[in-house]
């Protein structure tokens, strides 16, 4: 199965062709936005940290923007400093360099003369790349070249039921096509970390996906909490779900069948084929970011109840199996799986059809999120603000 | 009519997609066609119930994966929840 995409220099593959605007520190973010504003048709992403991190919430922040500037949807990239911050220029070009030769710009207010001469020289920086952007074309790629991120939120008793069962189908074709997917989420697969353990592709990987998952649980421990004991919530057990085993199922079975073939930290580079894990908070938005860190070019994202998060990276397919939230909140829902709720379609069928809808994105077709504009960005860390 | 969702075939479980009375059909499609049973008790919506009869101390299977074992015997139609099943 093919789809029409770009290739770039650097071996990745995108499905867009955006040129960023990116602040290096939130400091120079009102400036940054300014810029993508005044351009047309630049994606702006929003940087909440930048300074005043500890080295290991700075490595983290660093490798999630270099990952996130490498991702094969972007062509080109100006980065908006402020001149004081922590993650100086060097540090950004350096991790940058590390991952892509792709066009990277850097400019710093300080050292521009103030805003207003920083948003001449950024706008004059990003209209030169947009037109060199223009200049690329689509060419047929194959779906071996694809990473699909896999997430869920906002959920409700029909996301295990219809719509994670439908992605965990078309995950596995994906993988059938040579193609990569990509489980992350570490909180929600306690207790189904036996079940992974026994999905890796070999006995190393599977102690591999075990220890990460219960690495997470022994943090929570350290915090004072214990997910196991407070899982299945109250409310979860109204609506129907009786163990911790069973909740974690309805979540990591979005994974579909395939054997895991490889385990990677929060938005660390993704570089082999075939399902992967991707170690991380369950924050949605957080995660998002790691996936499209780690070369996801498009995201599977379940939801029951609707939820409208998106990304000026990465086009963000929402899925719900919730007949209800697909009508009333049709303006953010792109893929209903409730047929196979009212056995109209069963789970094979829609996830076939899945598949289809997300080769159709790839090849443009523009997502509720992108639509409707919405990006939204965190960056995990573990440590308040120094 | 179709008011239960099975996940995988070795499943012991089935979840209803409606509210249903004690004495009431719950169907669900298989591979092959449909299949129905009779619920033993009231099963509120998005509840699970037994397919298959699991004697206590057996796995009780959903998604294909064992979700816990069976704290009493079920019985095919029975509500299984907290109250006869555990991990």
């Amino acid at each position: 199965m093919k789809f029409k995409g770009y290739r770039r220099s650097d071996g990745h593959v995108g499905i867009r062709n955006h040129v960023v605007v990116l602040p290096g520190v939130i400091c120079a973010a009102g400036v940054a936005q300014k810029i993508a504003n005044k351009a047309d048709d630049v994606e702006y992403l929003y940087n909440p940290n930048g300074c005043a991190q500890n080295s290991k919430d700075t490595a983290i922040t660093v490798e999630i923007l270099s990952g996130i500037i490498a991702n094969g949807n972007v062509y080109g990239v100006l980065i908006v400093g402020l001149g004081c911050e922590s993650i100086r220029k060097e540090i950004y070009i350096d991790a940058i360099k590390r991952k892509t030769d792709k066009p990277v710009h850097y400019i710093s207010i300080q050292k521009e003369g103030g805003i207003q001469k920083t948003v001449t020289k950024g706008l004059e920086i990003v209209n030169s790349l947009k037109e060199e952007a223009n200049k690329c074309v689509r060419e047929v790629c194959d779906l071996s070249e694809l990473i699909l991120g896999l997430e869920c939120g906002g959920s409700d008793p029909t996301s295990g039921i219809s719509a994670n069962a439908v992605l965990g189908n078309t995950s596995d074709r994906l993988i059938d096509f040579e193609g990569t997917s990509v489980l992350c989420e570490t909180p929600e697969a306690i207790g189904a970390e036996n079940i992974l353990k026994r999905r890796g592709q070999t006995p190393e990987i599977g102690q591999q996906l075990y220890d990460t998952v219960l690495k997470y649980d022994e943090m929570f421990k350290a915090y004072g909490e214990d997910i196991r004991k407070t899982n299945p919530s109250l409310g979860n057990k109204a609506s129907g779900i009786t163990t911790l085993e069973e909740k974690s199922l309805g979540c990591v079975h979005k994974s579909g069948t395939r054997p895991f073939n490889g385990v990677y930290q929060y938005g660390q580079m993704i570089d082999k084929k075939g399902l992967m894990f991707m170690d991380g908070t369950a924050y949605d938005v957080a995660s998002i970011v790691s996936l499209i860190s780690g070369g996801a070019q498009i995201i599977a994202f379940t939801t029951g109840m609707g939820t409208p998060v998106g990304n000026a990276i990465a086009p963000v397919v929402k899925i719900t199996g919730n007949k209800d939230t697909a009508t009333r909140l049709s303006d953010m829902i792109d893929f209903d799986t409730s047929d196979s709720i009212s056995g109209a379609k069963n789970v094979e069928e829609l996830g076939r059809d899945l598949l289809e809808y997300i080769v159709n994105v790839c090849n443009g077709e523009k997502v509720k999120a992108e639509i409707n504009g919405i990006s939204n960005m965190a960056i995990n860390q573990f440590y308040s603000y120094a | 009519m179709i008011n239960a969702v099975i996940m995988k075939d070795i499943d012991t479980v089935v979840t209803v997609t409606k509210n249903v009375s004690s004495g009431e059909n719950v169907s669900y499609i298989t591979c092959g066609g449909y299949s129905t049973i009779k619920a033993t008790s009231d099963i509120p919506i998005n509840h699970k119930v037994a397919i298959k009869d699991v004697k206590k101390g057996n796995e009780v299977l959903k998604y294909g994966e064992r979700i816990g074992y069976a704290t009493m015997d079920i019985h095919i139609g029975d509500h299984v929840h907290t109250n006869n099943l555990d991990s």
